[in-house]
């Protein structure tokens, strides 16, 4: 995909972001649209992965370890083609396969239950360990929260990949510098988070998580980066692509209420609009 | 039946070893057999299988919750990864990893939780580990099996490997007399084993406690008390029919284990029991107390969970 495909993908994960948790009720928009692009990204031009075979032996792994941001998850998956766009709406909905976290059991194209925050990173160590052990090329991709990199487990398995030099594990940081209880270095800071993953023997990249070039550059730097892991540092901003969630940690984990979702709509429509020009 | 073996004449093996030894055995059978240690190999007996294949031992260092996520991870990768450590920190200190890493996805994962119980000994309460029963229990699909000795040990790790779906296996760090050795002997998932038939009481028993209730159904008898033994290695599915089947012809039921009586085996015959055959049952194991240092025979018999210690509790309630 080209930049322009790139943006206006961006933007359709976005709308279903919105629309979904609009129709749940409830959900973490914040934390999903900051993350679109690398969502976008991921699903429409780095992974290996098969929509008609999703569970395709040798296909790469996404680990969404900030498990709440599955509203952007799922409307990435569904826009490349793993389940029906119009699905989305079902987001959180009893007896819906679209669960308020991911269920690789009944999501195709999850390849981890995730949601306790913390514990995602492990399991993408343990799928890049797998990968080594068999001799097979696919690569494993983490998406972990800047507030979620304060649970110990997250180093626990940082040291892990450093250790045993993991190079086909990424570990992408979202760095939209909030969490519920505010900004997380006024919670409990965890910065600098660059040195952090270097001292577990990661090599680091920081980019503007909003900006293709660049997101296109680190995953590219990751592949040919040998006998270490990598950590994506992705500055990005919380809510981003909708004015008034933009680095507001109000809207970590809440749904608009009718009104806010008009507006929303209004202000995505008209950012597709100018993608279109 | 048969019993009335000398308990000191019978060879002595901790389940661990049994565990260790078929490691290896089904290492060489198949090559997605993986094993995750905490630095705790030698103890945890995954060293025999380190030694054999060096490349699929994995030491994650002291970081338990990573080790269940690693485990995870190989599972959903094709793995058959069997975790270890002690119970105390598989089951205690990484619950929420097994449950939502392991349980929720329902990936095969082999969790063998080594000294189990107070018969850990003279490191006493904070390694001794009589909560990972009632813990693992509450997991959703979560197979948990408490073997009795070395030959069901080696019976129940093969099982498991057999099985699909997570498994959690309690072994024990003190060498127990080994008597499951008769020729008919047969280990199934979720089937108890009747041990002696008696028509005055039921004893169900688990771990180490069962060679401990046989003898003390021997001195039972010598009271006139003719006590039926059931090994109940798979605690959870409990074997609901051989539970409640036993209390409806004996209809007083006792429970023994080297775990709190909350949450354990005695809870799971309880639930069982006021389902399906409403029976006066007492529970022999931890009275929701923590253990403490000293020699495992002593501590086994301070607290009451040697045949003696049984005997005595059983003679007592029944008065």
């Amino acid at each position: 995909m080209d930049r322009p495909e790139l943006k206006k993908m961006a933007h359709e994960v976005r709308k279903g972001i919105i629309t979904s948790i609009y129709s749940a009720k409830a959900g973490h928009p914040g934390g999903s649209l900051s993350a679109a692009d690398l969502f976008t990204y991921l699903y429409f031009e780095e992974l290996n992965v098969d929509p008609e075979n999703p569970k395709m032996e040798n296909r790469d792994r996404f680990v969404l370890s900030k498990g709440h941001t599955a509203p952007g998850l799922y409307a990435a998956l569904a826009h490349r083609g793993f389940f029906p766009v119009e699905d989305l709406v079902t987001l959180r909905h009893t007896g819906s396969y679209l669960q308020g976290h991911p269920d690789m059991k009944c999501v195709p194209g999850v390849d981890m239950s995730t949601g306790s925050l913390g514990q995602g990173l492990s399991t993408a160590v343990g799928m890049a360990l797998a990968a080594k052990m068999d001799k097979k090329d696919y690569r494993v991709y983490a998406l972990c929260g800047d507030g979620e990199i304060q649970e110990g487990q997250i180093w626990e398995a940082a040291m892990f990949a450093g250790h045993r030099r993991l190079d086909n594990l990424v570990v992408i940081i979202d760095h939209n510098k909030l969490q519920i209880d505010g900004r997380v270095e006024d919670v409990c800071s965890p910065y600098p988070i660059d040195e952090k993953f270097k001292a577990f023997n990661f090599h680091t990249i920081t980019i503007d998580g909003h900006n293709f070039d660049e997101i296109d550059a680190a995953f590219k730097e990751a592949k040919e980066t040998k006998h270490m892991p990598t950590a994506i540092i992705a500055n990005t901003i919380k809510g981003k692509g909708i004015s008034f969630m933009e680095d507001a940690a109000e809207w970590h984990g809440k749904a608009p209420k009718e009104a806010e979702y008009l507006v929303a709509m209004e202000e995505l429509k008209k950012a597709g609009e100018a993608l279109c020009q | 039946m048969p019993v009335s073996r000398n308990i000191n004449e019978l060879p002595k093996i901790a389940t661990r070893e049994g565990y260790g030894h078929t490691l290896v055995e089904l290492g060489k059978e198949d090559e997605n057999v993986v094993v995750l240690d905490a630095d705790l190999a030698a103890a945890t007996k995954t060293n025999m299988f380190m030694k054999a294949f060096p490349d699929r031992h994995i030491n994650c260092g002291i970081a338990e919750a990573n080790m269940a996520g690693i485990a995870a991870g190989l599972a959903a990768s094709g793995k058959v990864p069997f975790m270890s450590t002690f119970a105390m920190f598989v089951a205690g200190r990484a619950y929420e990893q097994i449950r939502s890493s392991i349980g929720y996805p329902g990936l095969n994962v082999k969790i063998g939780a080594t000294h189990a119980g107070i018969s850990v000994g003279e490191d006493g309460a904070t390694h001794q580990c009589n909560e990972d029963i009632a813990l693992m229990r509450t997991i959703p699909g979560m197979m948990i099996i408490n073997p009795s000795d070395d030959i069901e040990a080696r019976a129940a790790v093969r099982a498991a490997y057999e099985y699909k779906g997570p498994v959690y296996m309690r072994f024990g760090r003190l060498a127990v007399p080994v008597f499951n050795d008769r020729e008919d002997y047969k280990f199934e998932l979720g089937k108890g084993i009747v041990l002696r038939e008696g028509k005055d009481i039921t004893i169900f028993a688990t771990g180490l406690c069962v060679v401990e209730s046989l003898y003390a159904a021997d001195m039972l008898a010598a009271d006139g008390i003719d006590a039926e033994v059931i090994n109940i290695h798979t605690i959870k599915p409990i074997d609901e029919e051989l539970v409640a089947s036993s209390a409806a012809r004996t209809k007083r039921v006792f429970t023994v284990e080297e775990h709190s009586v909350i949450g354990g085996l005695g809870a799971a015959v309880c639930e069982t029991l006021s389902e399906k055959c409403p029976t006066k049952v007492t529970r022999i194991g931890m009275n929701d107390v923590f253990g403490e240092s000293g020699p495992a025979a002593e501590l086994l018999h301070k607290y009451g969970l040697d045949a003696e210690g049984i005997y005595h509790k059983i003679k007592d309630t029944l008065k």
